[in-house]
């Protein structure tokens, strides 16, 4: 399959080895990634915090740079409910018919990272080698947006070495919140410190998610406290071989 | 317009209140304590009812049919109660609501009177109001009773006093009735209680009451509640006064099978409510001779004419956002400066209440979507809050605000890839004073809230887009 990557901006800029992770895995397993330079970011972060009207051009550029694909990845899942959950609206509320259109087409072929493995491809054993004792964060958007479930944990529970080693409360928000995390830095601290505990009681080496917003509030924590635990998004691990280990 | 919220008036914003309330260690415990037991319990009944998911929208369809319809069915409750020997009043607002109140109480030379745990009395200021007139209400919900007796205010929709444990309800009821000794066993504070209010109910002859649900079609009344102290007020005085919500009505008897499912298992983690009150009017020779109910609009007009944020209306007060709330459970309700708190309060006190600290309350959330999930009646409260902060935005952009310039300013940013791209080369340049040992500990600004309590991993020298390049012209080394 050839599969567009929609990085996001965040990923792009902070964590590029998520997508050269995604990029590899795909192409291991034998399908074609294509990456349109055009892209840049969904309009999450402006149209959560109360920035509408800015976050139209965003949906607009979108839908032109992904329209053609096969299937577009994305290794965020805020960034796939902001698609799923507002675009529609957004169109809607433009009165535009023909991006009305085009959004209805394109949402069926947009899929978050651990989706794309699972429902579109049907792949669960990866192939992946990771000998690390690990714990997954289930983000608020994997959950109740996209109502992943145990997706990720299916492409987990087949990583070879891997020890599993379940969170406490997983279900909780960690606190981040996009532009939440500055506008009540002290809540979303307070949040954070409950979310380190169960973390650090799992007396994991790595967390993950599909989601690395959650885990770069949750690595900035766990550095500052000196626990010892590295945060890996899941792309990164399942993209891990024997080979790449030696 | 005038409308009203009392001390609220002059709350400061959720970012103020919750930097004191955080430091409140013994409010916190209290709060987490409380918070995860019934949520515990909620979980629990909700589990074995095999068709919850179907309560839920058949909850919502009924709410959303009613408020379609309002006017029909307010003007069939009108009628019907009023054929039952009721008196129907109409209340544009909080100071219509209190003067109509206040007037019923004057007329038959009441000095006192007895209530019911009611939401909508606080939320017009009534006991001001009454006191202003010479009147004392006498709360008789147990926690109702412990915030009035310690001058305090409600931090939740059903359990105002949950911010209190037994020991400090001890101390409030010792000083306020004058007890030399009390236990703190829940016997011993139920005891005490009991002994306050008994005496309450036997001599005062004006109750007064909220509403769960105005019934349309009978044109009857439903209030639920845990102690009975409720039925009291509903049933031994001569007088009975209620006010309700415009949003409060349903439209038959027989919609209750729908609600009274829904409400005790989201709110108590009960299966039923232990006390279901329903009354019809006035019957001869049993209950209150005399009954009035003051109908409230206090801004919900308002509210049913926004298209994208009139599910608020749906509400039937139960108090699981805020139980399940991972902010709420950190700040506690008074956080909120409203006596509406949690994710319900952040929606609604915005929409009633045109209030400055109010503009802070829809950003009071992580939107984490945990308040959608548990909402016996489905209101997408994530939505509304990403709605009401673009009312905030369009509400702020007069003045030049610092954040409306930036964010401004990264949209050009997002629309251009030239520029995408040159904001990201800067900044990996912009960030060199920061980093020390290849991390950011301290940022200046508002990006200081973020490195208060974590670290920043700084931009890495290449990006993916930049990285992608490299690999198509065959210099990467994958």
């Amino acid at each position: 399959m050839r599969v567009s990557l929609f990085i996001t901006c965040y990923n792009d800029t902070l964590f590029p080895e998520t997508g050269k992770s995604v990029v590899r895995l795909l192409e291991r397993l034998g399908h074609q990634v294509e990456f349109p330079f055009e892209q840049t970011c969904c309009g999450q972060m402006h149209y959560n915090t109360g920035y509408q009207p800015e976050a139209m051009p965003l949906l607009r550029r979108f839908v032109d740079v992904f329209k053609n694909a096969e299937a577009v990845c994305i290794p965020s899942s805020s960034c796939v409910a902001m698609a799923r959950d507002h675009y529609p609206k957004m169109a809607e509320a433009a009165g535009d018919a023909a991006l009305i259109r085009d959004v209805e087409d394109l949402l069926p072929r947009v899929f978050e990272f651990s989706e794309l493995l699972v429902h579109k491809l049907g792949v669960e054993d990866v192939g992946a080698y990771y000998p690390h004792r690990v714990t997954y964060h289930a983000s608020c958007h994997s959950m109740r947006s996209l109502h992943l479930g145990d997706v990720p944990m299916r492409l987990l529970r087949k990583v070879r070495g891997i020890e599993l080693v379940d969170l406490e409360n997983i279900d909780r928000c960690c606190g981040f919140g996009g532009t939440f995390a500055v506008k009540n830095g002290e809540v979303s601290a307070a949040m954070l410190e409950d979310k380190l505990r169960c973390v650090v009681n799992t007396r994991a080496e790595v967390c993950t998610a599909v989601d690395n917003s959650c885990l770069m509030h949750i690595f900035g924590g766990l550095h500052r406290q000196g626990a010892g635990i590295r945060t890996v998004h899941l792309a990164e691990i399942l993209a891990a071989t024997e080979e790449g280990m030696a | 317009m005038s409308i009203r919220v009392g001390e609220a008036a002059r709350a400061p914003s959720f970012q103020q209140a919750a930097h004191t309330l955080l430091k409140d260690d013994q409010l916190r415990t209290n709060v987490r304590h409380a918070t995860d037991v019934i949520t515990q319990k909620r979980a629990h009944v909700v589990a074995e009812q095999q068709d919850w998911q179907r309560l839920r929208d058949a909850g919502s369809a009924i709410k959303a049919h009613t408020l379609r319809y309002l006017d029909h069915y307010l003007a069939q409750f009108e009628a019907a109660c009023t054929a039952a020997g009721g008196h129907v009043h109409w209340a544009a607002d909080a100071d219509e609501a209190n003067r109509i109140i206040v007037g019923l109480v004057q007329r038959h030379g009441g000095r006192e009177i007895i209530k019911v745990k009611t939401m909508t009395s606080d939320e017009i200021g009534l006991n001001r109001a009454l006191e202003a007139n010479g009147i004392h209400p006498h709360e008789t919900d147990l926690a109702d009773m412990i915030i009035q007796l310690g001058h305090d205010q409600p931090s939740h929709i059903v359990v105002p006093a949950l911010h209190k444990n037994r020991r400090q309800v001890r101390e409030i009821f010792m000083r306020a009735m004058g007890l030399k000794e009390l236990g703190d066993r829940p016997e011993d504070l139920t005891d005490a209680a009991r002994r306050y209010l008994r005496e309450k109910f036997l001599k005062v002859k004006i109750g007064f009451s909220g509403a769960n649900f105005l019934i349309a079609e009978t044109g009857g009344v439903c209030v639920v509640e845990s102690e009975g102290n409720g039925r009291m007020c509903l049933t031994l005085p001569d007088v009975l006064i209620t006010v309700a919500g415009i949003e409060k009505a349903i439209p038959t008897f027989r919609d209750l099978e729908v609600f009274l499912q829904l409400l005790p298992r989201s709110a108590t983690g009960e299966r039923m409510n232990p006390y279901n009150s329903l009354w019809t009017g006035v019957h001869a020779g049993e209950g209150p001779r005399e009954f009035h109910v003051v109908l409230l609009d206090n801004g919900r007009t308002h509210i049913l004419a926004d298209p994208e944020s009139r599910e608020t209306l749906h509400c039937i007060r139960c108090g699981a956002c805020l139980n399940t709330c991972p902010v709420y459970r950190q700040t506690g309700g008074h956080a909120y400066g409203s006596i509406y708190a949690g994710p319900i309060g952040a929606i609604l006190t915005p929409q009633l209440f045109d209030m400055e600290h109010s503009q802070s309350l829809p950003y009071a959330s992580s939107l984490c979507g945990a308040c959608y999930e548990v909402c016996p009646v489905k209101i997408n409260i994530p939505e509304i809050l990403i709605h009401l902060r673009g009312r905030v935005v369009r509400e702020q952009q007069s003045g030049a605000n610092l954040e409306c310039i930036g964010m401004k300013a990264m949209a050009r940013i997002f629309y251009s890839r030239r520029r995408f791209e040159a904001a990201q080369r800067l900044g990996r340049i912009a960030q060199w004073p920061f980093e020390r040992d290849g991390w950011i500990r301290h940022l200046p600004g508002m990006f200081g809230n973020w490195t208060a309590v974590r670290d920043l991993s700084p931009m890495p020298s290449q990006s993916f887009r930049n990285w992608w390049r490299e690999r198509e012209k065959g210099n990467s080394n994958v």
